[in-house]
């Protein structure tokens, strides 16, 4: 049963309060600047302006990750024909195994490498005479056992900044040697305040080991873009680029989701950058804008509102075909978004949601709730920064309730007494959720599910996140205190 | 249990000669004598072995695979009268980190049984306290008292009351504490008498004044102490008198109180080694009449 005061400002404000109530106070002034409400501004737009991108509180149970976590999980990784080395102790590259759900294609160990785990492995005597000479050799060696790699990403782990090992002059070296671009990427996990500073060090390697390198030839046409920071969770790409296409374009490149290492050196040659998750490569983008003058668009591909806005947005910076084509393209997939719609929202409308997501979803996938008539009671970044709050406000109504970094205890508290009819979120929130009789959808992995993105990702979205609320199991939990 | 030393001192200032020097006069008083150099260098125990140690715990070490795979009779040497040498040795300069090295390696000995059957264990430890792995001797049941070798140089001054804090840091921890002064004569000004008042204001004491004398240079050339050297000189005399300190010395090391580094530069003003701003202008103004 969802709250009758839904995104009530005085409620929601008095619930923080409770929250803080129980942290010392030190702790309760820090977290007290990273929770808020939707408030409307001088000109009656809604803004939340909480504090991010800071040092989580010790002591709290927060999900973030680290700078490795965001260069190797996020940017990196998903490059399918580069092997990634995880340089440093067993620990990082065993656990990160297997990539998050970026679906490519390819022969895995033939001419892709996205799910295999490649690591130096460092023992005591790496630690003490450094890791170098290894590396070295295990770049050999993976040229033996993988001959149709296009390139080598090394990965540093904690350690490796801590010894100083010179991973650079290895790559310099390996790089010649093979002929291939061998990348270091600074980005040992005691960096920064979480995974976002990992973004930032995968996007300046992408800068000064691909860019600085040398761009190929091209023959390019005016309708060439990249599709940047898609990473294909569950195939979104996919859909999102055959939008592109439809509407007449060519995506020359796609990253780093199902992406080849060409696609990512040719990438200056387009002429228009189309960036999915502004948090975690608008780096890059702007350098490109700055270097190679390369403007670059934001769009949003969930739910049928902001995929026809993105469409004509993306349109806009083309001539009258594309913006034509656009058009017809909004009008083909109407059919199949009222039927989505007609099926779907008389079983969603009304119901509430709460989400706590990444750097991007929090806000893009506001309005796909929208569409099916659920409203957005609650939602926070893992690591946004101001400038993610700032584009997050005119997705949200006044009054609803914003975390920033939010802990194990205040997401379960805020849980307990918004009572929302599904919550978004990550693994680590999901089964705790379940089990307090609230139904939950993984949104940094789609679950087992996807693509969302694009019309077609759409019909998916919207099924999933019925067969979530109203599956038949809620109706089996009964309070222990109810005769049975 | 052995009882347990070590030297510090800023680099250069002489602490691997005084410290095996100090050590051959031990086992001239029939101690059994254990020496862990921590130094990458791995010139610890030269002058006892008479030739540089060539095998070191972390290159055999890297060798076999890991520290695991070493024996203790690998990496234990016998020199001067029985005196047991290791080096704990370390990578090359400037790659891989060395004090993992000496962390390491320190427990690959105790847990081996290098610690057995021994009256003394001595750590020769590199020039400063740069991170934990260097202070890995001065922490929890390892060193009982730790000898500082400095001079009236002012770096050496400096170098020593650094690692009083280091020596402080862990006192409250663990049971370190601050054997004294060794001073290494540099001839410089009023010497003796600023490393007794240096040792006075840090709370302890210039356990010996070694004086300075060619013949150490001598025997370290030919790779030998001087008690082994020339057994009956006079340094050889000032070497067993500073071994017999140390023997007598044994639990009546203090907490340091380390002085700030203003107290260290009046110390210095006040014996006439640094020049206070005025000083120095009055003499640069002087100097520029005198040219002009």
């Amino acid at each position: 049963m969802s709250l009758d005061n839904i995104n009530d400002t005085a409620a929601n404000e008095a619930l923080i309060k409770e929250v803080l109530d129980q942290y010392p106070e030190k702790a309760a002034k820090k977290r007290a600047r990273h929770l808020g409400t939707v408030k409307s501004d001088a000109e009656g737009n809604p803004t939340c302006g909480v504090k991010s991108n800071i040092k989580s509180v010790p002591g709290v149970m927060t999900v973030r990750g680290c700078a490795y976590a965001g260069a190797k999980g996020v940017v990196w990784g998903p490059v399918k024909d580069m092997v990634h080395i995880s340089h440093g102790p067993i620990g990082c590259g065993q656990y990160s195994w297997s990539q998050r759900r970026n679906y490519f294609t390819g022969t895995v160990g033939i001419d892709s490498f996205v799910t295999m785990q490649v690591t130096s492995d460092f023992q005591e005597r790496d630690i003490v005479f450094g890791g170098d000479k290894n590396l070295d050799k295990m770049i050999d060696e993976l040229e033996v056992l993988f001959p149709l790699n296009n390139g080598i990403s090394i990965l540093s782990e904690c350690p490796i900044g801590l010894i100083g090992d010179d991973i650079e002059a290895v790559s310099k070296k390996k790089g010649k040697e093979l002929g291939k671009k061998v990348i270091p990427v600074r980005c040992e996990g005691f960096r920064g305040v979480s995974q976002s500073l990992g973004h930032h060090i995968a996007n300046d390697a992408i800068r000064d080991w691909v860019f600085d390198k040398g761009i190929p030839e091209w023959e390019g046409t005016p309708y060439d873009v990249n599709l940047i920071a898609d990473y294909n969770i569950g195939g979104d790409a996919w859909p999102s680029r055959k939008l592109l296409e439809e509407i007449g374009l060519r995506v020359i490149g796609s990253w780093s989701g199902d992406a080849t290492l060409a696609e990512i050196e040719r990438a200056p040659r387009a002429k228009l950058n189309l960036i999915h998750c502004y948090r975690s490569m608008n780096y890059i983008c702007r350098h490109m804008e700055e270097k190679y003058e390369i403007p670059w668009v934001e769009y949003n591909f969930f739910g049928p509102t902001q995929i026809a806005a993105s469409l004509r947005k993306i349109a806009a910076q083309f001539d009258e075909t594309i913006q034509a084509n656009a058009e017809k393209v909004i009008a083909k997939y109407q059919p199949l978004v009222d039927g989505v719609l007609a099926r779907f929202k008389p079983r969603l409308e009304g119901k509430t949601v709460m989400l706590y997501v990444g750097g991007l979803r929090p806000r893009h996938t506001a309005t796909a709730y929208d569409d099916l008539g659920m409203v957005i009671v609650g939602t926070g970044y893992e690591f946004a920064h101001n400038d993610d709050y700032q584009r997050t406000g005119h997705y949200l109504k006044e009054g609803t309730l914003v975390y920033d970094d939010v802990s194990e205890f205040e997401l379960e508290k805020f849980i307990e007494k918004l009572r929302p009819d599904l919550v978004g979120s990550g693994i680590k929130e999901k089964y705790s959720t379940q089990k307090m009789g609230v139904p939950f959808r993984q949104m940094h992995s789609w679950d087992y599910s996807g693509p969302y993105h694009g019309y077609d990702g759409f019909a998916i979205f919207a099924r999933d996140m019925d067969m979530a609320v109203n599956a038949p199991i809620w109706s089996k939990l009964k309070a222990p205190w109810k005769a049975a | 249990m052995p009882r347990q030393i070590a030297f510090y001192g800023k680099g250069g200032i002489g602490k691997s000669t005084t410290s095996q020097n100090t050590l051959a006069a031990l086992v001239e008083m029939d101690q059994k004598i254990l020496i862990v150099g921590c130094d990458p260098k791995a010139d610890s125990t030269r002058l006892i072995l008479n030739c540089k140690l060539q095998d070191t715990v972390l290159h055999l070490a890297a060798q076999a695979g890991s520290v695991e795979d070493l024996e203790l009779e690998d990496v234990m040497k016998i020199g001067y009268k029985g005196i047991k040498c290791t080096e704990a040795g370390g990578p090359e300069p400037g790659v891989g980190c060395a004090g993992r090295g000496v962390i390491t390696a320190i427990n690959f000995l105790e847990e081996n049984g290098a610690y057995d059957d021994v009256d003394y264990v001595s750590y020769d430890v590199l020039g400063d306290v740069v991170c934990g792995g260097f202070a890995m001797p001065i922490r929890e049941n390892k060193a009982q008292e730790i000898y500082i070798v400095m001079s009236g140089e002012m770096m050496a001054l400096f170098a020593a009351n650094n690692i009083a804090k280091g020596i402080l840091k862990y006192a409250g921890s663990g049971g370190v504490r601050l054997g004294g002064l060794i001073c290494n004569e540099r001839q410089t000004d009023r010497e003796l008498d600023l490393a007794e008042t240096l040792a006075k204001r840090i709370n302890t004491q210039m356990i010996h004044f070694v004086p300075r004398n060619n013949i150490v240079q001598h025997a370290e050339l030919r790779r030998q102490t001087v008690i082994q050297y020339a057994p009956d000189s006079s340094q050889a005399a000032e070497y067993r008198s500073l071994a017999t300190k140390v023997h007598a010395n044994g639990g009546k090391g203090t907490i340091p109180t380390p002085i700030t580094m203003e107290e260290l530069e009046d110390l210095l003003l006040e014996f006439g080694i640094m020049k206070s701003d005025d000083q120095a202008l009055a003499e640069l103004e002087a100097k520029e009449k005198s040219v002009g």
